[in-house]
């Protein structure tokens, strides 16, 4: 059965049973990109376009293959957003493309909100694939199913996710989801990346790596945008990675069946030491698996799936 | 000698503690008498030429309203708002005075600039007072030339829209203007504390992904403002306040003497930062919509005279500007228009008293800048605003006289409406019966 709703903006509003319904999708699809012939005909005839205001290499491709998998055209807008160079606006972007009556726009953008006021533009869906500070709602989605398939359950669940919570999507949409499913989310960085009233959003908050790992099912690093040290967000990277960088002394305060996650590309020996991160806990080359499931699964309830009966 | 008379209207006058019904009396465009309407007895003959009646029986009459911030945009950028349909939205709103600031393109600081703003408003029947740059270019370098702006019409100096970085330079404008008798007006900003932001710094930023201003970058500013003004003697008026730390240094300010006023536009006062939820870029402004608590804090000091004025920060964009996402929009909402409607709202609840809003709307901000305004005293000009208080109105953009269309309140149904708009004794603005 299809969502109902036209657009995926981010988790913030999706039910408990909209999350668990993409997470069983997702989980079936995952059979496909094992077969031979990687691909079923269900979304046959459909238009995806990949509307990218922001480089990404991962989250492209990945909603790239979904899309071609499930036997849809794909096409890819990458769009410079140079601030010296005034284009197009979004408004009129999203007018042209329309008018070529796509099925799905799939946006990412470095203006938080922007995916919402792309959706009031256009009648077709749209898929946020991270916008701003905001929500990466197919992230939280693929980081839920990776836990899911290998802890069972996710309800119970301590949750670490450590790092520049304050510039991370990613944090926020799995705050979402992650306590919506039950788990126990605790977020901790330096104060300085630590945004004002994030407990709001449902999670504990902390600046001590320790406690946050203290018992954690799962420890999930962000990655740190180098720049910011620029910004004074912290001294230098050497300092950030002995406070806050993942190596195995640090993680020995987990869980012993504790693992870890992180929506790449890693900064190997910033944040994660590259013993971590090819280390038995890590799932990070699971989780890039998962988002092609978990993407095909999202434009199946979208676009494919049969609408409600009787209705 | 043309002669108009208001009959029956519920007037309500602060400067003069008046709230009743009376007749008004105007002759030669000031205020002939003021006379309760039960007891009076004055004989008028209608038709008589060059006499005009106007039966104002449930309506509300106030001083003509007075508006200390706004930005008019001409010369420059025109096709945001002009300085006639600038004036036209004010009497639509029921100013009869506004002050307009200097952040045109160029910029008003100097007399040809300031002249050119008062050739333009000439016949619009709204009284524009220019507010002279406070800096040249609004650069923050040097002073301008107060003596000449001060000549040709301007009433006030201040770099608004630009903060004074500079606190030397601010120490300066503040003492120098007292040649002038001429109030310094702070937008009270510390930009590098500011940063990146867009909205006010908290959960409500948080969740939406925005970068965020705290509220120290108005509080340090303003602090340092007011130690500024002690040092100096100045005259010194602080624009938009939005938080309560400020709210709270002005009323220490003002029991230690400290020359010093304060305004408060009717969105920081009736919104908070909740209704940035959805990303609508006519909820963007600087000083941004603050906390619960802020808000709360503004209309304790509206009711305890700490904020004197209501002003709006009128700031016409055009679509270019805000049809955009939301951290690449402009600041500034529009606000004549909307002003007595929205704080009327505030008075219905309970917030704070129909005396007050008119207060903070007439006779205050007259005080404040000095002008001989904002009363219907005997000898006073016969400004004055007609509202009807039991008038639902919905905004439309169609219907807005300002050539932008930029309010949070699009579509908003909301209460009170002007209906007349007198100058000098004038009727220049009357609601159009559909």
């Amino acid at each position: 059965m299809r969502l109902k709703r036209k657009d995926l903006l981010g988790i913030e509003d999706l039910k408990l049973e909209e999350i668990e319904q993409i997470l069983s999708t997702a989980e079936s699809f995952k059979e496909v990109s094992t077969r031979e012939i990687k691909k079923v005909p269900t979304l046959r005839g459909k238009t995806i376009i990949n509307l990218f205001y922001e480089p990404s290499t991962r989250t492209r491709t990945s909603f790239e293959i979904a899309a071609k998998r499930m036997s849809a055209d794909a096409v890819n807008i990458s769009v410079s957003t140079s601030s010296v160079v005034k284009g197009e606006t979004l408004k009129d972007t999203a007018k042209n493309i329309e008018a070529m009556r796509p099925d799905c726009i799939v946006v990412r953008h470095p203006s938080s909100g922007t995916p919402l006021m792309l959706a009031g533009y256009v009648g077709c869906s749209v898929v946020n694939a991270g916008d701003g500070a905001h929500e990466h709602p197919s992230q939280a989605l693929l980081d839920m199913l990776t836990v899911k398939e290998r802890k069972g359950s996710i309800a119970g669940l301590k949750i670490a996710i450590i790092g520049d919570i304050a510039h991370s999507r990613v944090a926020r949409s799995n705050i979402y989801g992650f306590t919506r499913l039950g788990a126990e989310v605790v977020v901790a960085g330096p104060p300085t990346m630590m945004p004002a009233g994030i407990e709001t959003l449902g999670c504990r908050a902390t600046t001590d790596m320790d406690s946050a790992l203290k018992g954690a099912d799962v420890v999930m690093m962000l990655r740190i945008q180098l720049e910011r040290q620029k910004e004074s967000f912290f001294p230098t990277i050497r300092e950030y990675s002995r406070v806050y960088g993942l190596d195995e002394m640090k993680l020995k305060k987990a869980k012993e069946d504790v693992i870890i996650l992180h929506p790449g590309p890693i900064n190997r020996g910033v944040e994660i030491s590259s013993e971590v991160a090819d280390g038995p806990y890590s799932l990070i080359l699971d989780q890039v698996t998962n988002g092609v499931a978990v993407r095909m699964a999202i434009f199946y309830l979208l676009l494919g799936a049969a609408k409600e009966e009787g209705k | 000698m043309t002669r108009l008379v208001i009959r029956n209207g519920r007037l309500v006058d602060p400067s003069s503690n008046i709230d009743g019904v009376y007749n008004i009396y105007v002759m030669a465009g000031r205020i002939a008498s003021v006379k309760p309407s039960k007891t009076d007895t004055t004989e008028i003959t209608p038709g008589a030429p060059g006499l005009e009646i106007i039966e104002a029986e449930g309506l509300l009459v106030v001083p003509g309203l007075i508006d200390v911030h706004t930005h008019l945009r001409e010369p420059g950028f025109e096709y945001k708002e002009t300085v006639q349909t600038g004036a036209q939205a004010a009497l639509a709103g029921g100013f009869t005075t506004i002050l307009c600031m200097a952040n045109t393109k160029p910029v008003n600081d100097n007399e040809s600039v300031t002249r050119y703003i008062l050739k333009k408003a000439e016949a619009s029947g709204c009284a524009v007072l220019p507010v002279g740059a406070l800096s040249r270019a609004q650069k923050g370098e040097s002073l301008t030339e107060m003596a000449e702006l001060k000549a040709a019409g301007c009433v006030a100096v201040s770099d608004d829209g630009v903060p004074v970085v500079d606190g030397g330079l601010m120490r300066r404008a503040l003492e120098y203007s007292k040649i002038f008798n001429m109030p310094v007006i702070s937008h009270a900003e510390d930009p590098l504390i500011a940063g990146s932001g867009v909205m006010n710094e908290g959960a409500v930023s948080t969740r939406l992904g925005l970068k965020g201003i705290p509220n120290a970058a108005e509080d340090s500013v303003v602090a340092r403002d007011i130690s500024l003004a002690r040092l100096t003697g100045g005259r010194l008026h602080i624009a938009h306040v939005s938080t309560r730390g400020a709210v709270e240094l002005i009323r220490a300010a003002k029991g230690n003497g400290v020359k010093v006023t304060a305004e408060a536009t009717p969105h920081h006062l009736a919104l908070t930062h909740e209704a940035v939820a959805g990303y609508n870029t006519n909820t963007k402004m600087n000083p941004p919509l603050r906390a619960p608590e802020d808000v709360e804090a503004l209309r304790e000091g509206l009711r305890d005279g700490t904020i004197d004025c209501i002003a709006t920060d009128h700031a016409p964009q055009s679509t270019i500007e805000k049809d955009v996402e939301f951290d690449r929009a402009a600041n500034g909402i529009i606000g004549l228009e909307t002003a007595f409607s929205v704080i009327y709202g505030l008075v219905e609840a309970g917030v704070i008293t129909l005396n007050q809003a008119i207060a903070a709307m007439t006779i205050n901000p007259a005080k404040a800048f000095g002008l001989d305004k904002g009363s219907l005293r005997v000898g006073a000009q016969a400004d004055m605003t007609l509202i009807d208080l039991n008038q639902s109105w919905t905004v439309e953009a169609k219907g807005l006289k300002s050539k932008s269309k930029n309010t949070p309140w699009l579509g908003a149904t909301l209460k009170a409406r002007v209906v007349k708009t007198i100058t000098g004794g004038k009727s220049v603005y009357g609601l159009e019966r559909p």
